[in-house]
């Protein structure tokens, strides 16, 4: 009989002290978690400010978990019908369903639950719109290429849900609001070709709206979509952990190493540090501003309907593509298609679709199949940068008109005149954006190549014997016989002012002051090995010409 | 090890006074932001005290002042026997004495330009002499009554008059009385400025795009219900802060995006000074 021997640490001889420390060993001697607590520690962070993006969307992420799990101590999510009997005078008597009737016990008479209710739907706002913000982050910076299409995906996915989550949520109060915009999601069902029907009646389990519709986007809202959420953003995190960050390219950057902040200690402070400041803001916006007075709109019924009845801005741009697409009903023999699916189902499903297949799309078109590890500066692919540009504004338009008629009433315009605004800036504006774009980005390039060749402008005016008056330019490398420097254009930033000369490629500005921090190297070969010697092969690396730093 | 950890290197040594000033600066940034926000978006205006609710008088002599009102201001456009001119201005006879109250009182007429909709704007007239107006059209044509007596019932109707508010008006003025913009132009105005009395003629008279609601579609004290409940929405504070207009998901979608993630695109920018 043969036997499998599998290799067995040999137990630590340097015993760690303190009660954290023993701790620690205690864990490690059983369970070998070292290597891996070591490799997360270990792991560097590239340091741009556009990196945190991500984060503001995972930390909006655990505060909606945080405060839903409070709220769903109290809310209801049940159809019966009840008659109000609150603290809240207006309503008192009313009869309405029981999951309105929880939700406003939550705002009046649990202790901090409109403080509650109020950071949870900011925090959704927040989660979208900064999902939103990550994703052109790693749009337009050229993040998504290769090897990192996967990722791309699942960010799409995320999107997505995100979105299918706070419309559930927002429906769940039950209130006139949210009831009219479950009504439109019910007509916009109905309005799918062949299976339209079947697709409304399985979904709301009677006609509209019945009394399933609540405690099943309850189930999704709490679990289903949540749970998913969470598989797939450790899997879209993790695969940056395991392949890395990609960097802006910059002196000692290159494809095959990262250059940032150790995890621990400097990002992980960062990070926790952050983590505070995002909770702030939105504690700060669900205890100062007033978000969905469910109180104000009343209990849904389905004969009343009031002006304004717009849904959560992540939903804005499907309702303005509705109020800008003409009614057209077309009838095929004696089958009709509703106008809903155009600008609610077709327009929407090709919109997601082009996000979702980006990469592929550019890397067919590029015929780019390398591995890219180092980041684009957008004004170096102005054809992509140009086109986002262009969708963006296509999407901006859409959402504007989502509130058009807010804006009618606000600034006195005719809601037509902002109809057929929309419709033509539909239209219009995309090429104009792309055209602007192309042309700023060329014009960028343009200056960086001339600073490379020419210097950095000092400020300084100098007379010439001949009288004519020239600026005294700082050259950025060693220069020929007519003071021209044949530096060659790398990717990064290149210096513009004379304050910035010692430092080419700095990592974040600053807001109030710069800081001087070095930076830490790690190696790409992702190798276990590797890795775990991480720590030992690091070494820092001096950027050519680079002053020391005086306190060294 | 070979390294020591990077936060100690190459640190300048920073005062506390630095640090306290951009604490503060900081601060300041948010609530700033906060501040303007509210200042921007909620509506400052705080509804008017409730009006005495006294009836034009049939007095010849108030006629005849009234009259007198009538000739220099609104003849031109409604014409010397009520009967409407051209182009200018509808027939007034028959719409009564609470259509005249409440397209004076609000300063609709008299109109100064001519628009999609004729607008409110401060009232030319004061009170006295806007009934002496009431009277003199109602002395010619009859016509719906300017209500008198207790304009609002006892507060057992609030719940109510929110439904029957949210059943006939939200549809056009929103679920909180804010206005709404209908098609070409037209908007049914925000209530802010209305007195019980303005809601009432409006009812009464469905002035402009603005059915008539009269004492069929909804009687007295249905009429004095939808009336207690807009004041009091009013006059109520909001419990989760700055109300930012009490419009709903679009000014709360530019908050999220302005002050949200402008805050923390701040704090981005701050903390990469603070490595
Ligand atoms: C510049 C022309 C003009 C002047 C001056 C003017 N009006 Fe008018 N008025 C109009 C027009 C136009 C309308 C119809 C607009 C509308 O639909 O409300 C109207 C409507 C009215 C109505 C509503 C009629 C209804 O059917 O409900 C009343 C009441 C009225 N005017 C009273 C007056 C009084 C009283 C004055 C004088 C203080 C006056 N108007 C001055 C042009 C004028
Ligand atoms: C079809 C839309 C519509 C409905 C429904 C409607 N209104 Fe109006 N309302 C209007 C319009 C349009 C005006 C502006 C009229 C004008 O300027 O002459 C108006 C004006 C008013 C004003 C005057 C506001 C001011 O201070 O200037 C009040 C008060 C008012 N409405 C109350 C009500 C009430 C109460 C109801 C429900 C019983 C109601 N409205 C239903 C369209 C509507
Ligand atoms: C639940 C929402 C999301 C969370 C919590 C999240 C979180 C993160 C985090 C923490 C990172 C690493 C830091 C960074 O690069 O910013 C990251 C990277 C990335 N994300 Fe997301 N993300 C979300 C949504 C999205 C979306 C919507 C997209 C795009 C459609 C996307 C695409 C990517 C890509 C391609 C990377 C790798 C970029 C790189 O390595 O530089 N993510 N994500």
């Amino acid at each position: 009989m043969s036997q499998t021997t599998s290799e067995r640490r040999p137990t630590p001889t340097r015993r760690n002290t303190g009660p954290v420390g023993k701790a620690a060993d205690w864990a490690d001697e059983r369970y070998t978690g070292s290597g891996l607590t070591r490799r997360a520690l270990n792991k560097v962070f590239p340091d741009n400010w556009s990196f945190m993006m991500g984060e503001i969307a995972l930390y909006s992420f655990v505060i909606l978990l945080l405060t839903g799990v409070y709220l769903s101590f109290f809310y209801d999510p049940s159809m019966t019908e009840v008659r109000y009997n609150g603290s809240y005078e207006l309503l008192r008597g009313v009869e309405m369903s029981r999951a309105y009737d929880s939700t406003l016990d939550i705002s009046f008479d649990v202790r901090g639950g409109l403080l509650m209710r109020q950071i949870h739907h900011w925090a959704a706002l927040l989660f979208v719109a900064a999902m939103t913000v990550h994703m052109l982050r790693v749009f337009f910076t050229g993040a998504f290429r290769k090897p990192r299409e996967l990722t791309w995906l699942l960010g799409v996915t995320l999107l997505t849900l995100g979105i299918v989550e706070g419309f559930a949520g927002y429906s769940l109060p039950d209130d006139l609001l949210s009831g009219t915009g479950l009504r439109i999601a019910h007509a916009i069902m109905l309005s799918i070709p062949v299976v339209g029907t079947w697709v409304a009646y399985a979904i709301f389990g009677a006609e509209f709206p019945g009394t399933d519709i609540i405690p099943r986007l309850y189930i999704a809202h709490v679990l289903l979509i949540p749970g998913l959420i969470l598989a797939i953003i450790t899997v879209h995190v993790g695969l940056v952990v395991k392949q890395k960050h990609t960097q802006f390219p910059g002196p000692g950057r290159q494809e095959n190493n990262v250059v940032g902040e150790r995890m621990y200690p400097s990002y992980g402070a960062k990070g926790g540090g952050f983590f505070f400041l995002v909770f702030g803001v939105m504690a700060a916006l669900g205890g100062l501003v007033q978000i969905n007075p469910i109180w104000l709109y009343g209990p849904y019924n389905p004969a009343h309907v009031s002006a304004g009845s717009q849904p959560d801005w992540y939903i804005g741009f499907l309702d303005g593509s509705t109020r800008l697409f003409p009614a057209w009903e077309i009838r095929l023999w004696d089958y009709t298609i509703s106008p809903l699916v155009w600008p609610c189902v077709v327009l929407p499903g090709i919109m997601f679709t082009l996000l979702a297949l980006y990469p592929f799309i550019e890397a067919r078109l590029t015929k780019d199949r390398a591995l890219h590890n180092l980041l684009q500066r957008p004004r170096d692919v102005p054809v992509r940068t140009s086109l986002g540009a262009m969708a963006l504004t296509f999407y901006t338009v859409l959402l504007i008109s989502g509130g058009n008629d807010i804006i009618a009433a606000k600034f006195d315009i005719s809601l037509n005149a902002m109809t057929w605004a929309g419709r033509i800036g539909l239209i219009a504006l995309p090429p104009i954006a792309y055209v602007l774009t192309y042309t700023i980005c060329l014009g960028l390039q343009r200056h960086d190549r001339q600073i490379l060749e020419h210097g950095v402008e000092t400020g300084i005016i100098k007379r010439l014997p001949s009288g004519e008056f020239i600026e005294v330019h700082q050259p950025l490398g060693p220069v020929d016989d007519h003071g021209h420097s044949a530096l060659e254009y790398a990717g990064a930033a290149v210096p513009k002012r004379m304050n910035r000369l010692t430092h080419p490629g700095r990592k974040a500005k600053g807001f109030l002051w710069k800081v001087q921090d070095p930076d830490e190297v790690q190696d790409r070969s992702g190798t276990e090995a590797a890795l775990e010697a991480g720590l030992e092969t690091n070494e820092r690396r001096e950027l050519a010409g680079r002053p020391k730093d005086p306190e060294l | 090890m070979t390294d020591r950890p990077s936060t100690t290197k190459g640190r300048r040594p920073r005062t506390r006074l630095r640090r306290r000033v951009s604490g503060a600066i900081a601060l300041a940034l948010a609530l700033g932001t906060v501040g303007v926000a509210y200042a921007t978006v909620a509506a400052a205006a705080t509804p008017k005290a409730q009006v005495a609710s006294n009836a034009p008088s049939e007095d010849p002599v108030e006629i005849r002042k009234g009259r007198q009102l009538f000739e220099q201001g609104c003849i031109t456009c409604h014409g010397r026997n009520l009967q409407g001119v051209q182009d200018r201005g509808p027939s007034l006879i028959g719409v009564g004495e609470a259509a005249v109250y409440f397209q004076v009182a609000t300063g609709r007429m008299p109109v100064a330009r001519q628009e999609a909709q004729v607008e409110r704007k401060e009232p030319y007239y004061d009170e006295a002499e806007t009934l002496q107006i009431a009277a003199y059209v109602q002395s010619v044509g009859g016509g719906a009554e300017i209500p008198t007596g207790n304009l609002r019932g006892s507060d057992e109707n609030l719940a109510e008059g929110g439904e029957l508010f949210r059943l006939n008006c939200a549809s056009c003025h929103n679920f909180a009385g804010r206005g709404g913009a209908l098609s070409a132009g037209k908007y049914a105005p925000p209530m802010d400025q209305a007195n019980d009395l303005t809601i009432w003629t409006a009812m009464l008279t469905g002035p402009q795009n603005m059915p008539v609601f009269g004492d069929n579609q909804l009687t007295e004290e249905q009429k004095q219900a939808i009336t207690n409940y807009v004041q009091t929405l009013k006059e109520q504070g909001d419990p989760g802060g700055a109300p930012i207009g009490r419009m709903g998901p679009v000014p709360e979608g530019l908050v999220a995006w302005v002050v949200g993630i402008g805050a923390i695109m701040l704090m981005i920018l701050w903390i990469g000074a603070k490595s």
